[in-house]
């Protein structure tokens, strides 16, 4: 096998992922007519898990590694697959294999579910694709190329008035989020002459009378960078999105796509504009992060605290996640040895919220189903009649949270240990604050399933369903969620080594 | 490998039980409780720890894996025993299949999750009891608190959420503070240690490794870490005036889950405290001697002063919970090998008898649906047996010899009257002595009051003896308080042995 060759393997991952959106088309074709998305969801669910046993393998084997010869770089160094790009792909396959599985309960009776599971996967390649750009130019692209298909699947159930409505106003403040991120990318080419990330970072460090227009589009780059996460000030459509959204696809845009915004700001922050010759140059964008990490998890919590409904709550605890995840980049000073130990925490917590907040959506995916209510109430006494999902429920709740026995608990630890070992105690203490607030509303939940009786004694007979691919999903998602605790050692080393690539 | 395998088998047992039909649920659980206490009998057997795990001694059945790093500092899955956390483990497998036993009547629905939560919960408490890492043992400590909410807040009495909740709220507010306070420590401990394990961190504290962090001296630290663990402490214990979770709590809580919140739960607090606070930071635990004293004999008194006050069966023996936590306290903070030793001591003999008191009070209720004393009369006629034990049990409580909580009680008074360290100690132990007279007061009110004269209880039924089931728990209970009250070196020997270092620690600065 040749070097190019080899090379090409590494980036089978997203190329996998790419296939199965290609061939559920050709199933498709094939079977035009089919009522039953049974093999719909078969092909993208092995596709997923394809491409999520290749990424863990690669890791494992150390491909892309510092050890294994550093990072593979492909196209002229517009592609990198690193150890930073194969933890992120890890996160977006096992969202993807979730989501698809737990679709094809909630699309059982939908006239076209294909559509749905070839934009859920061409968005997933797109995403992995965010993952190995190492130029701007790829990382527009490949961020287009998940923000098309999402914005038709949160349209997806288009006779429902709040789905269409979610997809428009995503549409729009993503259009314009779009906008704003490419004239930023135009701005950074103009100053530096280049647009892959090795190159930026030379040039930023001799900017002289350009460094005005490269910190503009800086700004303009971390304004879609906050729009992609659903950070302060571009979060207001995250609420509207998540809630209109059919919630399987909110599971995907809250989980898989945030994390896809994470890593375009982990990597475009550390080696397109290193944080040393940005400062020198005038630009503290880890300020402008802090900021916004304060803003957006005080925002996302206390806004969660005072909804009716579950899946708005958990629209603005999404909210309130990105600003803890934010922390990974605001909290990072100029060659401080504990930079790599916080954005790896960061990252370890993006993937553990894969598996909790995918949960949690997919639980309200099966309320969904089931036909009861959306607000705290309509829950209430559930887990009479569904004891293993709202224990599932709990847990996704609780780790959340942050309690203890949950992995939850384990990568806020160390987010907030990294935070205060780098100096930036007031972070890590107002985090702690808002884990506190978190755990009010999300142990209403627990509380209305477990402690409330049901509003009238008929209220859950609705009941009648017992969808297993809902259930093996949520179930899984609730297994991961408790086994990260213990199994936490390996993802934090994978993390941590991958952040250590970065500085 | 034998702690993770008592462990370990106690979670399986938990997810068994979850998942078989509720009408096998209680006799499996209970059958498969037993497999822990066995276990932590061999435990005893082989037990050969010498010392104080904390302070260099030989631990038992010591096991250690790294988990994971963070800040350069390794946590570890790090568990072992020493004489004083061999017996509060053997109380918790002996308490649990007791109250399992017990809960055979009382609890009539979604059977198969409540014992499925019982083994969970005593699969924490044992990994609580037995972790020696600071990290650990917080997920063990926070994982206690999750099954204990559901107990109360599904099986209990009619105001079940608001107590839930209340105990919810403030035992993890508690241990947030907590945490944070030792967090800090731990941060201005800086490279003195390698890994959050207890021993190490114990070691590097003694050595005077703290350092400045954020401009806060080590001396400052050391206090304000001091404060904040022994507030959060105070709630779980509980002490006055954090005390008022616990009457809700109990007063909700289904009989068995009143039997392990009291025998076990409120031993974390004491437990954390003994091995925090006063092994960890005994300066401090020494310069706020008076406070503390003053605070523990506040809490024996007006504990007292509340149970007199009640009514309710469960409420009288819920406020004397406080008031006997309240001995412990003293019994720690004068630092003595008869104080710290008979403190430790008191926690099993309270854990006994306070699981004997509610657990008898939860079988006359089962029988009479009212716990209100003046709502029966004459229950002697009607349950003579349960009724000699509970009359037994309430004698414990008052300190009557040859039963373990005179053995408790005498200890630390011994230990406290002529504690060098602590000034007025004479004082404050003649005053903490007073609450047993208080106590006397109100059990032999209550009792005469509700167990004997001519019968009355307004019931459509006929009132009889109780299942055999309901009363077999309540006998293994009185056995083991004699026995420990007339050998009490079977625990206080280890106990002593492993106080001994806390002492000595700090009598080197007196």
């Amino acid at each position: 096998m040749s070097n190019v060759t080899a090379a090409w393997t590494a980036l089978s991952p997203a190329l996998l992922l790419g296939l199965t959106g290609l061939a559920l088309l050709v199933v498709d074709t094939i079977r035009p007519n089919e009522r039953s998305n049974t093999s719909m969801a078969v092909v993208s669910a092995l596709g997923a898990l394809a491409s999520l046993s290749v990424t863990v393998w690669f890791v494992i084997a150390g491909r892309g590694h510092v050890d294994a010869g550093g990072a593979i770089t492909l196209l002229e160094g517009a592609v990198k697959v690193d150890t930073l790009a194969l933890f992120f792909t890890a996160i977006f396959a096992s969202v993807t294999a979730l989501v698809v599985v737990a679709a094809h309960d909630y699309f059982h009776d939908h006239a076209n579910p294909a559509a749905f599971y070839s934009l859920t996967l061409f968005a997933a390649t797109g995403m992995a694709l965010l993952a190995v750009a190492n130029s701007l130019a790829v990382v527009f692209v490949a961020l287009e190329m998940v923000s098309l298909p999402s914005y038709a699947l949160v349209a997806f159930l288009k006779k429902n008035r709040g789905s269409v409505e979610a997809g428009l106003k995503y549409f729009l403040v993503g259009a314009l989020s779009s906008a704003v991120f490419l004239f930023g990318i135009s701005l950074v080419y103009a100053a530096t002459g280049s647009l892959v990330f090795g190159e930026v970072a030379s040039a930023v460090e001799s900017l002289d009378a350009l460094a005005g227009v490269a910190g503009i589009g800086i700004v303009m780059i971390v304004g879609g960078v906050a729009f992609k996460t659903a950070s302060v000030p571009f979060h207001f459509w995250a609420p509207e999105a998540y809630e209109g959204a059919p919630a399987p696809v909110s599971a995907f845009l809250s989980s898989a796509s945030k994390a896809a915004g994470f890593v375009v700001a982990f990597r475009v922050f550390t080696e397109a504009f290193p944080l040393g010759a940005s400062v020198a140059a005038g630009i503290d964008w880890a300020l402008a992060f802090a900021v916004v990490a304060a803003v957006t998890m005080t925002l996302g919590n206390f806004a969660a605290a005072v909804q009716e409904e579950v899946k708005r709550m958990l629209a603005y605890s999404s909210i309130g996640h990105a600003g803890y995840a934010l922390i990974g980049l605001a909290a990072l000073s100029t060659g401080s040895a504990g930079n790599e130990a916080v954005m790896g925490a960061a990252m370890a917590h993006l993937l553990v919220y894969g598996f909790m907040n995918t949960g949690a959506f997919l639980f309200v995916a099966m309320a969904e189903r089931w036909g009861i209510g959306r607000t705290f109430e309509d829950y209430a006494g559930l887990a009479r009649r569904a004891p293993v999902a709202c224990t599932a429920m709990a847990v996704f709740m609780f780790s959340l949270a942050g309690l203890p026995p949950f992995a939850g608990f384990f990568s806020k630890y160390f987010l907030f240990m990294g935070a205060i070992e780098n100096g930036f105690l007031w972070l890590a203490g107002l985090g702690a604050v808002n884990s506190v607030v978190s755990l009010y509303y999300y142990s209403r939940v627990v509380r209305a399933m477990f402690l409330d009786d049901p509003a009238t004694p008929s209220a859950l007979d609705a009941i009648d369903v017992r969808p297993t691919a809902l259930y093996a999903a949520v179930v899984f998602a609730a297994v991961a969620t408790v086994l990260l605790l213990p199994g936490f050692g390996p993802v934090i080393e994978a993390a941590e080594a991958a952040a250590a690539a970065l500085f | 490998m034998i702690l993770e395998a008592l462990i370990g088998f106690t979670f399986l047992a938990a997810l068994l039980v979850l998942l078989v039909p509720n009408e096998w649920a209680g006799r499996l659980a209970f059958a498969l409780s037993a497999v822990p206490f066995v276990g932590s009998l061999y435990l005893w057997s082989r037990f050969d720890a010498a010392g104080n795990a904390l302070t260099g001694g030989t631990i038992a059945f010591e096991s250690r894996y790294e988990w994971v790093e963070v800040g350069g500092r390794t946590v570890s899955w790090f568990v072992g025993l020493d004489g004083i956390s061999l017996p509060l483990v053997v109380l918790t497998t002996f308490l649990v299949p007791l109250a399992i036993l017990s809960a055979w009547t009382p609890v009539d629905s979604r059977q198969s999750q409540f014992y499925g939560l019982m083994l969970f919960m005593e699969a924490n408490l044992l990994g609580v009891f037995t972790a020696l890492d600071f990290f650990l043992w917080f997920v063990f400590w926070e994982a206690v608190l999750v099954p204990m909410y559901f107990l109360i807040g599904i099986w209990g009495g009619p105001r079940r959420k608001y107590a839930a909740i209340k105990f919810f709220v403030y035992t993890n507010a508690a241990s947030l503070l907590m945490f944070i306070g030792f967090m800090s420590l731990t941060f201005a401990l800086g490279d003195s240690i390698g890994s959050l394990a207890l021993p190490e961190i114990t070691r590097a504290l003694a050595d005077g490794g703290l350092e400045t962090w954020f401009g806060i001296s080590p001396d400052r630290m050391a206090m304000v870490a001091f404060l904040a663990m022994f507030a959060g402490f105070a709630v779980k214990v509980p002490i006055v005036p954090v005390h008022t979770w616990l009457p809700d709590a109990h007063v909700e809580a289904p009989t068995p889950v009143s039997v392990l919140l009291a025998g076990v739960l409120l031993k974390m607090g004491t437990y954390a405290l003994l091995r925090f606070n006063f092994t960890m930071l005994p300066e401090q635990a020494s310069a706020l001697a008076v406070p503390i004293a003053a605070i523990a004999v506040i809490s024996v008194i007006y504990g007292a002063m509340l149970a007199l006050a009640q009514k309710d069966l469960k409420r009288i023996v819920a406020y004397s919970s406080v008031s006997s936590m309240g001995y412990v306290i003293l019994g720690l903070v004068v630092f003595t090998e008869y104080g710290v030793g008979g403190a430790t001591f008191q926690m099993v003999a309270h854990g006994l008898i306070s699981g004997l008191m509610f657990m008898a009070v939860g079988v006359v209720y089962n029988a009479t649906h009212t716990r209100m004393v003046g709502d029966m009369a004459g229950m002697a006629d009607r349950m003579p047996l349960t009724v000699g034990i509970l009359v037994a049990g309430a004698f414990g409580y008052m300190g009557l010899p040859l039963m373990a909580g005179f053995a408790g009680e005498f200890f630390i008074f011994v230990g406290a009257f002529g504690a060098p360290s602590l000034p007025y100690a004479p004082v404050f132990t003649a005053l903490a002595m007073f609450g047993i007279v208080i106590v006397a007061g109100y059990l032999l009110s209550a009792m005469q009051k509700t167990l004997f004269g001519p019968f009355r209880l307004e019931t459509d039924y006929e009132v009889g003896p109780a299942p055999f089931h309901d009363v077999a728990p309540l006998a293994v209970l009185l056995a083991a308080i004699i026995v420990l009250g007339v050998a009490p070196d079977i625990f206080f020997e280890m106990i002593r042995d492993a106080a001994m270092p806390v002492v000595e620690g700090v009598s080197v600065d007196v």
